[in-house]
């Protein structure tokens, strides 16, 4: 099939009414016309080498770049030209002259295939305009929108900017004053601490005297115990007979060992017990207890009552992730947490209270009581302070975190911060909460899927906000961690439209939002003019 | 698509047990070694050694072409009949069943596509000791030795080939089981259990005593005759087999056969596919034996003798003076041993290598293929079971498959995708989840609502649709094909005769029993448009899991004591995919009213398989030793007929680098069948997600497949017509040099294009041979000229992969590559005449309508000689009786290693002469010819002066 090389007359009268009658090769754009000038030696547009002009679109490809063949499919990197009257001019691949599919809505790709391609254009236009006008009209109110939005944000930014220089400032006034109620407060501890001091130590003397007498009664009492024979001292034998008293612990207290625990001496008198008590009475057990008193508990073993699951909570926020594997295991968590309210906190039984109380200290005086009191107050006021410096470093937190994301060159995405946006589907609800997360739920029981949390902007070159992708979601069976890039287009509400997983743990959510819609072009000038070609 | 794997949340939870347990890398564990199949080991354990039998030479009858004669085992008297038979073109086939077999033995049906002929046997001489009988050819010469019994083929004094030299004929009878209960109870567990299921089987055991009467009627006769019978042992495994709790039956007890062959002088042996291993096989000595029982292997090995999907018993052995072929026609679980060893022959020391199959029952059935040059040897096997269907054109082009494609919308956009980057692809193929609930023959009610709908769309862009279709189905009583099958009783039985049910991709499944031919015939009538709904002409059919693939089964496969009517599966279990396949592609035949070709693909196959589509390698791996394996894997199926093979482009599990990619593009390129698939876990990677220069690599490497696929397609008509592979092993066209018997990382494309991939990462070059002593060679991209018989290292960059132009060859390119095949239907061919070192240079080229049967029922094809000598390019008719007319010319030849030519004329058939325009680049010695123009189909002559 040796193709004609003829010059296609293209004979136009379309919309307008008026005329147009342009020669020029098969497949050529008006743009390039001046280069195929009919009867004229024609050179390849890349300069590689000149063809006779008959040679133009003879289904023989001579030129390397193509360009002598832009109506034939005869070059692999040729582009053939639609005019496409009507709707929009384009350019395909030579490989698709002829091809038997129709390409271009005027049908001049398929001249001499056999395919029978209706001309489409008109109507592509028409739909085109119609949906152009749509568009145009979305965007047009969305750019509304986002005007306000961009005002409500950056009134919400100055707002915030304002207050966070305004709690900078007062922080800085909280910061003076915390000091200065240091200050006050270490003052009025110094005191306050003196005093204490004295009153333990007054207490502890006196508890000291207390001890001593106590210690000489029992010494005593221990020697009429050890005095068997109740002749006025304790000799060695009576002594052997405590073996607890052991001191090298091998289990026997011999003559000698005795003999020792009593200053070298065979036997003691009360008076001078004294030396050997002192030796003895760590291990001493008195005879009238002795059988009891080895079988009472330690009292580490009063540490039991300590609620048995008590580390169940702790655990929860790293069960999370085993919990959407397996829903059975998630209801006995549930069930575990459902007991833990139920029960009463636990209470902890502390042994020997009442030995304690015993030995409890006296109660302040007058005058230390008064200087405590006061140190308190100061310390109270310093907490209070501190407090108060604390929750003022959140919101400045807060509010630098809110200010350090990338809301859009006007800050036109400020209003989605802290929002979440849903959509249902046959299976699941799907929720994005941007710049923070996505997640995935079933719609009938079972737990949320998290399908990633805020990444980064996502759009290509040129329109980087125009996605956003959320990534290290929940990791996936012998997978990667799911991950989900958000699609937005301007629309006049913000929703989510569609969700779709185009590759396994994948995810795509397509979002409309004003805070995209780009300003419309002052007349409808961008819908193409029907009479250029 | 996969052996069980992830569907965690589909399936249901009673088979989490089995999907875990094969959910990482390949477990052995699931799959048994020659030890833990009984008749294996039973086997194996016997050792070289004098053979028990013996041939009764008085019991020889020989007609025409056929010999038999009884041979005896003189330890147990069971008496064997043998039958020879010389076949036509130079083959023998050796028969060897029982005398008087208890029950009969399997022997395998419809794998041979007729009674082969024969041709007369001539008895030359014969003693007490043997005889001798006349093969025809030359001096070929089979000698029957009596006592122990042996064969052996003599080319003139030489030993081509010996049976049961190394005493290893074991022929289990079929036997009656003893009384076991009186029995001592042997130590194993395997028997114990025997045992305690005998107890309670009374079924069986009334069922034996019924065939008793026979038997002792049968047995009476022998002891007649034999005096003293060996009583033989009962060994582990003979009545009754566990493997990881699954119990075999085996009702009928041992039937296993095995037989050694002994190759002198030979070193090389290739085939007997599928295995992941080298393509020259290995010694198995010390190791597995080589295994071919067709099962899902999970993540498989390389390097490795386990069986997969497929199975071919076909062993070829190489040498430069011979080649030679074994073909075991056998369909039951095979084991292959080889081993090589250096005997005294001639005076010298010659390699020689032993082979033994061994089999679970039917019939010895053995096939020998005498050559002598491979070229033969693959007609001789064409010869028996057919040759490689005639695919459609398009099925040789670039098919694009992922599981899966979610729903009509997503093959809408990789469909435009490919328009929108310009790359071209013939198939789009869905996998099981484009299915309502995995049942096959129906579509997902909500993802694709619309099937014809999409196939339209594809129609309209000239491209075409692949479906799943497996054969396990779904268990529901509103499944009309599961309602179907049950009514007419078309399933598979269990032992005791309920309908066979396992596990797979729709939970409990049915499998119907493709062995029977009502079955097939129903199967196929299942493709006719008003049964399948929504399809239409574009589409085609895959048939996976097809080994069969049973996931709660033995080694994941069905369970051997199932029933196919009277047979076992343990006897037909081999058969099964090539049954399915071959039902399949009736089906899509009977569719179109017989006009049309099919195209089915097939995981699972057997000796024969290449009559019904093609095959491909099974769940490969995105690593590049896969990549690398798909050489060898491939080229051992084209060895035993199988041509249309391909790999998992990309690989299946796993993810491949961009790098990774793009190199497995490029040799799948050059691989008979081209298709892209990934897991369902795996990141998606149609070809333009890797950036733009990856997309432009890979868009190349398509289009490298697109502008020859005249020559594809050629190639293809000549492997339909005579068996030859399309990818062959550089032995087969140049068998007398050994340097090219052990090559596995190059290949032949018919015998002009040598094709070197590119399978290391960050390779900067490889080392090609290029065979052929005076032979040249042409790199395609340079069109550099380099000489044969040496070893060339060549630099690669990313941008291709080496391949090379024999000199003396003519090939046809279609240079407008399209977005589709059919889309370049009439477009003008170019002819690359690259000449030899005499300046000559041929090719043919092939042309008909790319789809229907019309070129065998009508001869409506053009298929012409090209022939350039003496300076003059003519292209001539090989076919005159054939018609057909093409749109398609010729626009341009280029002629590679020629001179300058003062002048170039066109003489066209009506005697006119015009002078053409030519270019010539001296560096290159490049003359290309601009614009013949002459019909694809004239007749007409270049003369260069």
């Amino acid at each position: 099939m040796s193709c004609a090389y003829l010059l296609l007359a293209l004979s136009l009268s379309i919309c307008l009414g008026h005329a147009v009658e342009v020669q020029r090769p098969r497949g050529v754009p008006l743009s390039k016309r001046q280069f195929y000038e009919e009867n004229k030696p024609f050179t390849c547009l890349d300069g590689s080498r000149t063809i006779p002009f008959d040679r133009v679109n003879d289904d023989y490809c001579d030129c390397k770049d193509g360009s002598d063949e832009p109506g034939t499919a005869a070059c692999p990197n040729g582009s053939f030209h639609c005019t496409n009257a009507g709707y929009n001019p384009t350019f395909i691949p030579s490989s698709r002259i002829n091809d038997g599919i129709c390409d271009c809505c005027d049908t001049t790709d398929e001249y001499n295939s056999g395919a029978t391609c209706q001309n489409t254009c008109r109507e592509m236009g028409r739909q085109e305009k119609e949906i152009l006008q749509k568009q145009a009209e979305i965007a047009k109110e969305g750019f509304l929108i986002k005007q306000q939005l961009i005002n409500e944000a950056k009134r919400q930014q100055e707002e915030k900017q304002r207050k966070l220089s305004e709690m900078q400032t007062n922080r800085k006034t909280m910061e003076d004053k915390l000091e200065a109620l240091r200050t006050v407060k270490e003052v009025a501890e110094q005191p306050e601490k003196e005093a204490k001091e004295r009153h333990l130590k007054a207490w502890e003397d006196q508890k000291a005297i207390i001890q001593a007498e106590k210690d000489k009664a029992k010494m005593a009492e221990v020697f009429l115990e050890l005095d068997d024979d109740e002749d006025g001292y304790v000799s060695v034998a009576e002594l052997q007979s405590h073996s607890e008293l052991d001191p090298d612990s091998d289990g026997a207290l011999t003559e000698t060992e005795a003999q020792g625990l009593l200053g070298g001496v065979d036997k003691v008198d009360a008076s001078s017990f004294e030396t050997a008590w002192v030796s003895i009475k760590e291990k001493y057990i008195s005879e009238s207890q002795a059988d009891s008193a080895a079988v009472d508990p330690p009292a580490e073993e009063n540490r039991q009552p300590v609620p048995d699951n008590e580390p169940y909570p702790e655990d929860d926020p790293a069960d999370e992730d085993d919990d959407n594997e397996n829903e059975d295991d998630e209801e006995d968590e549930e069930d575990y947490r459902d007991e833990d309210g139920d029960k009463p906190p636990p209470s902890v039984h502390t042994p020997g209270k009442s030995e304690q109380d015993e030995d409890a200290m006296p109660p302040y005086d007058a005058h230390t009581k008064a200087l405590i009191d006061a140190a308190q107050k100061t310390r109270d006021d310093f907490d209070e302070a501190e407090r108060a410096l604390r929750e003022v470093d959140d919101q400045v937190k807060s509010i630098e975190k809110e200010l350090s994301f990338d809301f859009g060159p006007s800050g036109e995405f400020t209003h989605l911060y802290s929002q979440c946006y849903e959509l249902s589907t046959s299976e699941y609800i799907y929720k994005l909460c941007p710049f923070n997360r996505v997640s995935q739920k079933p719609k009938y029981g079972g737990s949320e899927t998290n399908l990633g949390s805020w990444g980064s902007w996502a759009g290509p070159e040129g329109s980087l906000y125009s996605a956003m992708k959320y990534d290290h979601g929940t990791g996936c069976w012998q997978g990667p961690n799911r991950s989900t890039t958000v699609k937005l287009t301007c629309g006049k509400e913000t929703v989510v439209m569609s969700t779709s997983e185009p590759s396994r743990c994948e995810y795509l959510m397509e979002f409309t939002t004003p805070a995209v819609c780009q300003e419309p072009l002052s007349s409808e000038s961008n819908l193409h003019d029907p009479g250029e070609l | 698509m996969a052996a069980p794997t992830d569907r965690m949340g589909l399936l249901l939870v009673v088979l989490f047990a089995v999907l875990f347990s094969i959910a990482d890398a390949v477990d052995r564990s699931n799959f048994k070694t020659c030890d833990q199949s009984a008749f294996c080991k039973r086997q194996r354990d016997v050792k070289p050694g004098q053979s028990p039998y013996r041939a009764l030479l008085e019991t020889m009858e020989l007609s025409e072409a056929r010999l038999t004669l009884q041979l005896i085992n003189d330890n147990n008297k069971v008496r064997l009949l043998l039958e020879l038979y010389r076949l036509q073109g130079n083959m023998t086939r050796v028969k060897i069943n029982e005398l008087k077999p208890l029950r009969p033995r399997y022997e395998v049906p419809d794998v041979l596509i007729q009674e082969p002929p024969t041709e007369s046997l001539l008895l030359l001489e014969r003693d007490e000791h043997g005889m001798v009988l006349s093969l025809g050819v030359d001096d070929q010469r089979l000698i029957i030795k009596a006592r122990p019994f042996r064969l052996d083929i003599m080319d003139g004094p030489k030993v081509l080939l010996s049976l049961n030299s190394r005493g290893l004929l074991v022929f289990e009878h079929l036997r009656l089981r003893k009384d076991t209960i009186s029995h001592k109870i042997s130590s194993t567990v395997g028997s114990m259990w025997d045992k305690i299921k005998s107890v309670f089987s009374s079924k069986s055991e009334a069922d034996a005593e019924g065939v008793e009467n026979d038997v002792e009627q049968n047995e009476a006769e022998k002891a007649e005759k034999v005096e003293e019978v060996t009583e033989e042992e009962e060994q582990p495994g003979m009545w009754e087999e566990t493997f990881k709790s699954h119990s075999d039956a085996k009702p009928s007890g041992p039937s296993s056969i095995s037989l050694d062959f002994s190759f002198p002088g030979v070193d090389h042996v290739y085939g007997i596919p599928e295995h992941a291993d080298s393509l020259k096989l290995r010694s198995t000595e010390g190791g597995e034996p080589y295994r071919l029982y067709n099962l899902d292997v999970f993540q498989y090995e390389l390097y490795n003798p386990m069986a997969l999907y497929g199975a071919v018993p076909v062993l070829l052995s190489h040498t430069t003076e011979r080649t030679m072929g074994l073909f075991w026609l056998n369909a039951a679980e095979t084991w292959v041993d080889i081993s090589s060893s250096t005997a005294v022959q001639d005076g010298g020391d010659a390699p020689q290598t032993d082979v033994r199959w061994i089999s679970e029952s039917g019939i010895i059935d053995v096939f020998i293929m005498l050559g002598p040059r491979p070229t033969d040897v693959i007609s001789q096997y064409a010869s028996l079971t057919g040759t490689q269907s005639f695919p459609p054109l398009s099925a040789l082009a670039y098919h694009q498959c992922r599981w899966n494609y979610n729903d009509q919308e997503d093959v809408q956009a990789v469909d435009n995708g490919f328009d929108e980057y310009d790359i071209p692809y013939d198939f789009i193929w869905l996998d099981i989840e484009h299915t309502d609930g995995k049942r096959y023959f129906t579509w997902d009610p909500n993802k694709f609502s619309q099937p014809r709908e999409m196939l339209q769309n594809l129609k309209n862009k000239k491209r075409k649709m692949v479906t799943i279709v497996d054969p396990h189905i779904k268990v529901d009583s509103s499944y009309k094909i599961h309602k179907e099958i049950r009514s007419k009783d078309f399933y598979i039985k269990n032992k005791d005769g309920g309908d066979y049910e396992g596990w797979c991709w729709p939970g409990n499944a049915g499998y119907p029993d493709f062995t029977n031919p009502q079955m097939r015939a129903w199967w196929a009538t299942m493709f006719a448009y008003d049964q399948y709904e929504g399809t239409m002409d574009n589409l085609y059919t895959w048939n996976d899991m097809n080994e069969p693939s049973v996931f709660n089964g033995p080694e994941v496969t069905m369970h051997k004591d199932a029933l196919h009517g009277g047979w076992e599966h343990r006897d037909v279990h081999n058969l099964y995919g090539f049954y399915v396949q071959m039902a399949t592609a009736q089906g899509l035949i009977q569719r179109s009213g017989g006009v049309e070709r099919p195209f089915v693909l097939t995981r699972a196959f057997f000796a024969g398989s290449q009559r019904y589509g093609a095959v491909w390698t099974g769940d490969n791996a995105a690593e590049w030793g896969h990549l690398k394996m798909s050489i060898p894997m491939c080229l051992s199926l084209g060895l035993v007929g199988i041509s249309f093979c391909g790999a998992d482009v990309g690989g299946f599990f796993k993810t491949p680098s961009p790098e990774l990619l793009v190199r497995w593009y490029q040799a799948g390129a050059y691989q008979p069948f081209f298709r892209a698939h990934a897991h369902l876990d795996t990141p998606r990677r149609e070809p333009w997600l890797f950036g733009p220069e990856n997309t432009a690599l890979i868009r190349e490497a398509v289009r490298q497949r697109y502008s020859l696929l005249p020559y594809w397609y050629q190639l293809f008509y000549n492997a339909h017509r005579t068996g030859q592979p399309v990818m062959r092993p550089l032995w087969l066209e140049y068998p007398g040099d050994a340097a090219t018997f052990a090559i596995e990382d190059e290949f032949l494309l018919g015998k002009d294009l040598l094709v070197h991939p590119v399978t290391d990462e960050g390779s900067h070059g490889v080392t090609a041979y290029l065979p052929g002593e005076g032979e040249v060679w042409y790199d395609v991209h340079t069109y550099k000229k380099h000489q044969g018989n040496l070893n060339l290292y060549i630099p690669v960059t990313m941008n291709s992969i080496p391949v090379f132009q024999r000199g003396g060859s003519i090939i046809t390119r279609k240079e407008r590559v399209r977005r589709s095949s059919s889309c370049m239907e009439d477009d003008p061919y170019t002819l690359y005449v690259a000449v030899n070192a005499q300046g000559t240079a041929e090719g043919e080229l092939y042309i008909d309508d790319g789809h229907t049967f019309n070129y065998e029922k009508q001869n409506q094809f053009i298929h012409r000689r090209l022939t350039f000598t003496e300076g003059s390019l003519s292209s001539s008719n090989l076919s005159p009786d054939s018609q057909f007319s093409t749109a398609s010319w010729v626009e341009k030849m280029v002629f590679i290693g020629v001179p300058k030519p003062s002048a170039a004329t066109l003489r066209t058939a009506d005697g006119t002469e015009s002078p053409l325009e030519f270019e010539f680049d001296p560096a290159s010695e490049l003359l290309a010819l601009r614009k013949p123009g002459v019909n694809a189909g004239a007749d007409w002559t270049i003369h260069l002066r």
